[in-house]
């Protein structure tokens, strides 16, 4: 512990930062991250292990960081981070990890997005990175360089650097920094690749960043991947390889050269692999004790800088201590020996390296086990994508506890030992997909960077072949755990999506009427007088509608234009009815299937001129209209002239609606003649109401005498506060919902759901005798849809006229008992209360629907009640259509 | 996410795009003289093929046109776009 005096090129010792981590105040330097800070401290132990709740320690010195995931506290709560990556921001607090926690409070704080196109992305900003971007740039590419860490540099941070390279690096780093096209980001991770060269990236602004943004989700578009993603150190499975003060050997080098931590003062080394002598060597030069050195290699060599206690063909087989390292086990590798303890408070452990190909393999990149490197090695990728890096060399032994070793870890994250492995494979497992799923062996977060390769040779051990012989690993997105609320982004609340508004929205707010989400759409639900709920309101309406004059603003229902000489022709094409025959000035209600005969929408078709119609939609389907008819104009029929625009917004649509509507419209309107003779149903005019251009169409949706008026959406206002004037009641969807269903009207949508035919809905008649074809005729004749027990839309009445039968409520034949499995004889799609029927009624498909006319069915309540339902004829209200027509 | 060539507007991101399933396989002319089972496959059967298919894209946040092009279903590479025959599918038939 402790700083050394010289060492530590990352932090600035002039700026003291405190901090407060398990409730102590501790204090660190600007630069430090947690981990260093704390091992300054001399504080190992940082978590709780998830499963088993053992104490563990700091493993690595970066993102790989398997055991040392803290809660972070303040500034924003965050589980799970890795105390290796966590930069040491004044007023941090954090607690030891526990494998759960807790998020801030709405979520992680701000974040944003950027998009980047690029030739080359560079990945890694150590030696290899910087020497491909500084090619890159010189050939005259764009280039991005996205690197992890605080700053660029990589692995010449972790280790002593000669004049020379330090010079090297600072002439790249100028170079790139006067390059026009090239752009360094640094505490930036690359966390997947996708198809397309796509790379999505997290950069982090500890500090807050333009905005106060915490986070940026970086898109990453590139004509070329290189990947300079450097290499992890391996560990090495052994009894207590969990104890706090087993750490990687690089990893106490690199806080010693980083941070000028000495990560403790009696240390051991266990190593495979010759990279664990250099860290040694470091640390000792740096004056920790290094006591012993154990090899797994029987033929490893003494050091020569090296004076102790050697032993080559040796492992630990022990770790004395809890929640921090007094001793150590020492004995022969293989075979009876004898044991001994060394008092020490730090074990280095190497096993060697092992390159970070996870984004090639993310990539399509297949990976090939290489002997001599003791690793996958990258072997081809069918994207633009290369891995740039040094071949390691394979370790010695890295197993050194016996098989079933339920101390010795191969996953310190998910808590995963040996004996797990030799569970998994004697449960019969051979492959290594499957053992993770068994074991959740390498699903942490840190996706088992340090200890993937050492379950695949616990792996190969227990099933006594050679590791070259097991599939490679396929890795998947993301490489590192990224916050759903970086994600979001800005896409939040009042940004998650687009919000739609009528241009009488402002008055509707004004009324005091609560809004309903119908699609993107905000409409207005009802209009409530003073002191009245939602049920009194809509009863008012109701009842103004059907005896008195209301009003609603319909100008949410889709409007498509469709012009060309062959625009009726196009028309009879794709709805069930015919229109190239409609007068102009006539309107026609459609009916528009998908290939396969299902309903895809309805609405109505007025015929402006003979090359010209205006087409309504359902409000949620009008994108989904538009796009079709461009599929089939452009695709199957490109030779039909028709061109086909929304104008959906450019018209403000009222309906004027009841009894009293038409004495009130020729009180709007006095040049328009609206006698029945002279404006008949389903009939449009061009007209002057309330002084402004107009066009009113007698449609009704309420089954009552009724004109929807269209004006410029300028105009909506004035139309709106002159309709009002003549004493309309104005109503909202709600009301909407209970007229047009009081008459039988479906909504696509509500009452269907993609398995409905026309028949099915009663809308048979809407097919216009003897077409020779309209999309989905043909699938009308199909076996299935002429079935006679297909599904039919139907009036439900529950014997109790006070009964809400829930919407999506099933219909059975039989009321009870209901033990499963019962058929389901339908479902319910549309339930009210009736001011004008004095009941409850519903809509519902049911099989045979028409057939069961008169009969009872039976619907099961969630309360366990099954209630008897009479089944009608689907218009309640005035079937001979006479209010309407009249 | 794809990188899909429109022939219109140039590569843009598959967000961009709707999907319009496997090309090639026109409206059939004269429908009525089908039977069920030679319609049904007009219908439902698509090919799905480990390689190359030729599949329809929409540009529906950019040029709202539809397209074809060839993607190798495995590797998601993907091939020459091709515009809409302006005589329409019948009469590459």
């Amino acid at each position: 512990m402790s700083r050394h005096p010289r060492l530590g090129t990352l932090v600035d010792r002039g700026t003291p930062v405190p901090f407060r981590f398990a409730g102590r105040a501790y204090t660190g330097f600007a630069g430090d991250t947690l981990a260093s800070a704390l091992l300054a401290a001399g504080v190992h132990e940082v978590a709780r292990s998830v499963k088993l709740g053992r104490p563990r320690g700091l493993t690595s010195a970066g993102s790989e960081e398997p055991s040392g995931l803290v809660q972070v506290l303040a500034p924003w709560p965050e589980p799970n981070v890795p105390a290796t990556t966590l930069d040491l921001v004044p007023g941090l607090c954090a607690e030891p990890g526990t494998g759960q926690g807790v998020l801030a409070p709405g979520g992680g704080g701000p974040a944003d997005a950027r998009w980047a196109h690029v030739d080359t992305l560079v990945v890694g900003a150590g030696p290899a990175g910087l020497a491909a971007a500084l090619r890159a740039t010189r050939a005259g590419e764009r280039v991005l360089v996205a690197d992890e860490r605080p700053g660029p540099g990589g692995a010449l941070l972790d280790r002593p650097v000669g004049a020379g390279e330090r010079a090297g690096l600072r002439a790249a780093l100028a170079e790139l920094a006067a390059a026009p096209e090239v752009r360094l980001l640094s505490r930036t991770t690359v966390v997947g690749h996708y198809d397309g060269n796509l790379a999505l990236a997290v950069q982090r602004f500890p500090y807050g960043g333009p905005d106060g943004i915490r986070e940026r989700l970086w898109r990453v578009r590139a004509g070329r991947v290189v990947l300079a993603t450097g290499a992890h150190e391996r560990g090495l499975a052994f009894a207590g390889n969990d104890t706090p003060g087993v750490m990687l050997a690089g990893a106490a080098r690199a806080y010693l050269h980083r941070y000028g931590v000495r990560a403790g003062r009696r240390a051991v080394l266990l190593t495979a692999h010759d990279s664990g002598y250099a860290a040694a060597a470091d640390l000792a030069a740096a004056g920790v004790a290094v006591v012993s050195i154990v090899d797994t290699r029987t033929g490893a060599a003494r050091p020569h800088w090296y004076r102790g206690d050697f032993h080559p063909g040796h492992g630990v087989h022990g770790v004395r201590g809890t929640g921090r390292v007094t001793g150590v086990v020492v004995g022969p590798l293989a075979g009876e020996g004898p044991q001994w303890t060394v008092a020490a408070d730090l074990l280095l452990v190497s096993g060697g390296w092992v390159p970070a190909v996870q984004l090639y393999s993310q990539a399509g990149g297949a990976l090939r086990y290489d002997p001599g490197a003791g690793a996958y090695l990258p072997a081809g990728c069918p994207q633009p994508v290369e891995y740039t890096g040094t071949v390691p060399v394979a370790p010695g032994p890295v197993l050194v506890a016996p098989a079933g070793d339920p101390l010795a870890f191969v996953d310190l994250a998910r808590d995963v030992s040996l004996a797990d492995i030799a569970r998994a494979t004697g449960a019969g497992l051979r492959s290594g997909e499957h053992v993770k799923r068994y074991t959740s062996a390498g699903t942490g977060p840190d996706q088992a960077k340090t200890s993937a390769p050492l379950a695949a040779a616990a792996l190969a051990a227990a099933l006594g072949v050679d590791p070259g012989t097991l599939p490679p690993p396929s890795h998947r997105p993301p490489h590192l755990p990224v916050a759903l609320a970086t994600l979001a982004g800005r896409r939040r609340g009042a940004l998650f999506d687009p919000v739609r508004t009528t241009a009488l929205h402002a008055a509707h707010l004004r009324a005091g009427a609560p809004m309903e989400l119908v699609g993107q759409w905000h409409r207005p639900r009802y209009f409530p007088a003073a002191g009245e709920d939602m049920a009194a309101a809509v009863r008012r309406e109701c009842l103004a509608a059907r005896t008195g004059l209301a009003a609603m603003d319909a100008s949410t229902l889709g409007k498509i234009d469709v012009q060309g000489p062959d625009a009726g022709e196009f028309l009879d094409r794709l709805y069930t009815g015919l229109l190239s025959t409609l007068a102009v000035g006539r309107i026609r209600y459609v009916v528009m299937c998908g290939p396969d005969g299902m309903v895809r929408d309805d609405g109505t078709v007025a015929r402006l001129a003979a090359d010209r119609y205006l087409v309504t939609t359902t409000t949620g389907n009008a994108a989904a209209v538009l796009d079709t008819m461009r599929e089939w104009s452009q695709t199957e029929w490109p030779h039909l002239r028709v061109w086909c625009t929304s104008v959906t917004e450019h018209w403000a649509t009222v309906a004027l609606v009841g009894p009293g509507s038409r004495a009130a419209l020729a009180g709007l309107a006095p040049a328009l003649a609206v006698s029945t003779v002279d404006f008949p149903v389903l009939a449009w005019r061009d007209a002057v109401v309330a002084g402004l251009a107009a066009r009113v169409c007698r449609i009704s949706f309420s089954g009552e005498l009724a004109y929807e008026i269209s004006v410029a959406g300028f105009d909506a206002a004035a139309l709106w506060h002159a309709v009002l004037a003549t004493g309309a009641t104005p109503y909202g969807t709600q009301t909407m919902h209970v007229l047009r269903a009081e008459k039988g009207y479906p909504i696509v949508g509500q009452d269907t759901d993609g398995t409905v035919t026309p028949d099915d809905l009663g809308l048979g008649w809407t097919i216009a005798a003897g077409k020779a074809d309209f999309v989905g005729l043909r699938s009308l004749s199909r076996v299935d849809t002429a079935r006679a027990d297909r599904r039919q839309f139907v009036a439900l009445l529950p014997a109790d006229p006070a009964l809400l039968l829930p919407e999506g409520a099933a219909l059975v034949a039989a009321p009870g008992p209901v033990v499963p499995p019962v058929p389901a004889l339908g479902h319910v799609t549309s339930s009210y209360h009736s001011a004008t029927l004095a009941r409850t009624f519903a809509l519902g498909l049911l099989a045979a629907g028409r057939a069961r006319i008169g009969t009872l069915v039976y619907a099961p309540l969630l309360d366990g009640r099954v209630v008897p339902v009479r089944v009608a004829a689907p218009v309640l209200y005035d079937p001979a259509g006479a209010r309407r027509d009249g | 996410m794809l990188l899909i060539p429109c022939p219109w507007c140039g590569p843009r991101g598959q967000d961009e795009f709707g999907y319009g399933g496997q090309a090639g396989v026109p409206y059939p002319a004269r429908p009525s003289t089908l039977d069920d089972q030679r319609w049904a496959a007009y219908l439902f059967v698509r090919a799905n093929p480990k390689g190359p298919l030729h599949e329809r894209w929409y540009h529906a946040a950019g040029c709202r046109r539809w397209f074809t092009v060839v993607r190798d279903t495995a590797t998601n590479a993907i091939r020459a776009p091709e515009r809409p025959d302006p005589a329409g599918p019948a009469a590459a038939r």
